[in-house]
């Protein structure tokens, strides 16, 4: 692999212990994916914020000792605690303070202490063609599709080094070539099922099963009737039953105007998602059993939009079981300013920032169904949580938990 | 056509994942157990063992979970991929950095058959040992 003179100079130590270790692994990894050479990012989000052991701990600190400083505006990813609402976390004592050690390390790296898996939502976000390295799987899927920055899958620690040095190996989504779709997903549903906002998540745990790691491009999505929070859904899914960590929508995604501009004219194979697969998803992933336990919604994390809609659903009733909604401390200080918060919090609803229900101790045991409308934590939560999940629209998830079920599979 | 993706010399019986496997919620972090209810291999455990995985699945973090194996003992003694995956890689350099510990990666279509398998993440090469048993750590280097 080419490197610069100052990718030389990082690696030979002459920016610090920190830099000299990043830029040493990023070289490592470059050569291992064949990168003829490092590109600059503008941007990092880092994943590895969250605690999984002390290895993670040791490599943070290690990094800290040496120095380091991202060289690059730099958000974080959800950590396993809420600092905003401690008192939520259900969780081993001595697992707390060493997550709460890996999150003071990486802010005290300059990293912004954004805690939230949805960084697209944030005031600065990556336009179409920036170059970033960002962790966290919906959030990478969303950055390429969406928005059309450039970023790879970045893994725990490979995020960290790519912002302290503000180098990445120049391959895959990088890469003109890397981002053209390698197969097309031909939607044939009835057109009614585009309004249901539980479609979209379908779509995308079904696509994410089709795809492996292949770029899909989906064909039959309506731009009139697809919104952020749709594509993030889908998204979010995709990338939890498969490793995609982009797709276009023709018509909807800004590299796809056409199907010619998503595949770069190439011929691909077409694989079909109709009704059937569509109905084979939603068995994956919902399985009600009529009896409600509990809800959760925002994962990923919700959008001021979302809690405008919730707020409005919510109609000043009260929830007769626990409901839980995720969203980021930034969000959360919007919705406090539109008086939203307040009309959440007032229905029983535990607003939970920082983390998410499904990665950390929050909610106590769940007795029925879990309902949320998200495809991810649907994926997640029957292994994380042991949790029976009933998949639902949002304004079902308030209806179910206002009259206190029974919980609805489809709306 | 062989690539090494995480350098040094490791041994060990074979466990061949049918299915992908994302260590992240696959794996617990303290026993090296597969955890994952769905997947086909549900109760074996990685520890020691040379895991040929097709490719890698899911999760961002199992960086951090590959580490944490490694830093307890209970790591898989070497990885064999069939296409390259940095997720991995990178687990697997950290630990080398932070505790000297040796996880060889290499990418190949090799198959070296039954019996122990010897990864060598230098010379990029997997072979077979005939039908031997050789799982304790010490025997690695």
């Amino acid at each position: 692999m080419d490197l610069s003179v100052r990718d030389r100079e990082m690696l030979s130590g002459e920016r610090g212990e920190a830099v000299q270790l990043a830029m040493k692994l990023l070289v490592a990894v470059g050569e291992a994916e064949d990168a003829p050479h490092l590109i600059d990012v503008i941007a990092g989000h880092i994943d590895a914020c969250l605690f999984h052991g002390v290895a993670g701990l040791d490599f943070a600190e290690r990094l800290v000792e040496g120095g380091g400083e991202v060289a690059v505006p730099t958000t974080l990813n959800v950590s396993s605690l809420d600092l905003i609402h401690p008192d939520l976390y259900r969780g081993d004592p001595e697992t707390a303070r060493l997550a709460r050690r890996l999150m003071d390390a990486y802010v005290a790296m300059g990293c912004r202490p954004t805690w939230t898996c949805a960084p697209y939502q944030l005031s600065w976000r990556p336009s179409t063609g920036d170059q970033i390295a960002w962790g966290e799987s919906n959030a990478i899927v969303f950055a390429n599709s969406v928005l059309g920055a450039r970023t790879n899958r970045y893994g725990d620690f490979l995020d960290i080094c790519a912002a302290l040095t503000g180098r990445a190996p120049y391959t895959g989504l990088h890469t003109d070539e890397g981002r053209l779709g390698d197969f097309v997903v031909e939607l044939q549903l009835e057109d009614g099922l585009l309004d249901d906002e539980v479609t979209y998540a379908l779509i995308g745990h079904a696509v994410g099963k089709m795809a492996g790691v292949d770029v899909p491009v989906i064909v039959g999505l309506d731009p009139d009737r697809v919104d952020e929070d749709r594509l993030k859904n889908l998204g979010a899914a995709s990338a939890s039953s498969g490793a995609v960590a982009m797709f276009h929508a023709v018509g909807v995604t800004p590299e796809a105007p056409t199907l010619e501009a998503a595949t770069g004219g190439r011929e691909v194979p077409t694989r079909i998602l109709g009704t059937t697969e569509l109905e084979e998803a939603r068995r994956q992933l919902s399985r009600p059993s009529g009896r409600l336990g509990a809800v959760s919604v925002g994962t990923p994390h919700m959008s001021i939009n979302e809690m405008r809609r919730l707020a409005e659903l919510v109609g000043g009733r009260t929830t007769k079981v626990p409901f839980y909604v995720n969203t980021s401390r930034d969000v959360y200080e919007v919705a406090r300013e539109e008086g939203l918060a307040g009309v959440i919090e007032a229905a029983g609803i535990e607003v939970v920032t920082d983390t998410c229900t499904y990665i950390t101790p929050i909610m106590g045991e769940i007795r029925g169904d879990l309902m949320t409308n998200s495809g991810k934590l649907a994926y997640y939560a029957p292994a994380n949580l042991g949790a029976n999940v009933a998949l639902a629209s949002l304004a079902d998830c308030v209806e179910s938990a206002m009259t206190g079920g029974p919980a609805v599979g489809e709306s | 056509m062989s690539k090494s993706i995480s350098p040094g010399v490791a041994r060990g019986e074979p466990l061949v994942l049918q299915e992908p496997l994302s260590l992240w919620g696959g794996v617990d972090p303290e026993t090296g157990d597969i955890v994952e209810p769905a997947h086909p291999q549900h109760g074996e455990n990685v520890a020691g063992r040379v895991l040929l995985m097709p490719h890698g699945r899911g999760s961002s973090s199992s960086s951090s979970v590959l580490a944490e194996l490694l830093r307890r003992g209970v790591g898989p003694a070497a990885i064999v991929l069939r296409e390259p995956d940095s997720i991995l890689a990178i687990g697997a350099l950290v630990a080398s950095e932070l505790y000297g510990s040796v996880c060889p990666i290499v990418v190949t279509d090799t198959d070296p058959g039954p019996g122990t398998w010897v990864v060598d993440g230098d010379r990029a090469t997997v072979r077979g040992e005939g039908v031997q048993i050789s799982r304790s750590k010490s025997d690695i280097e």
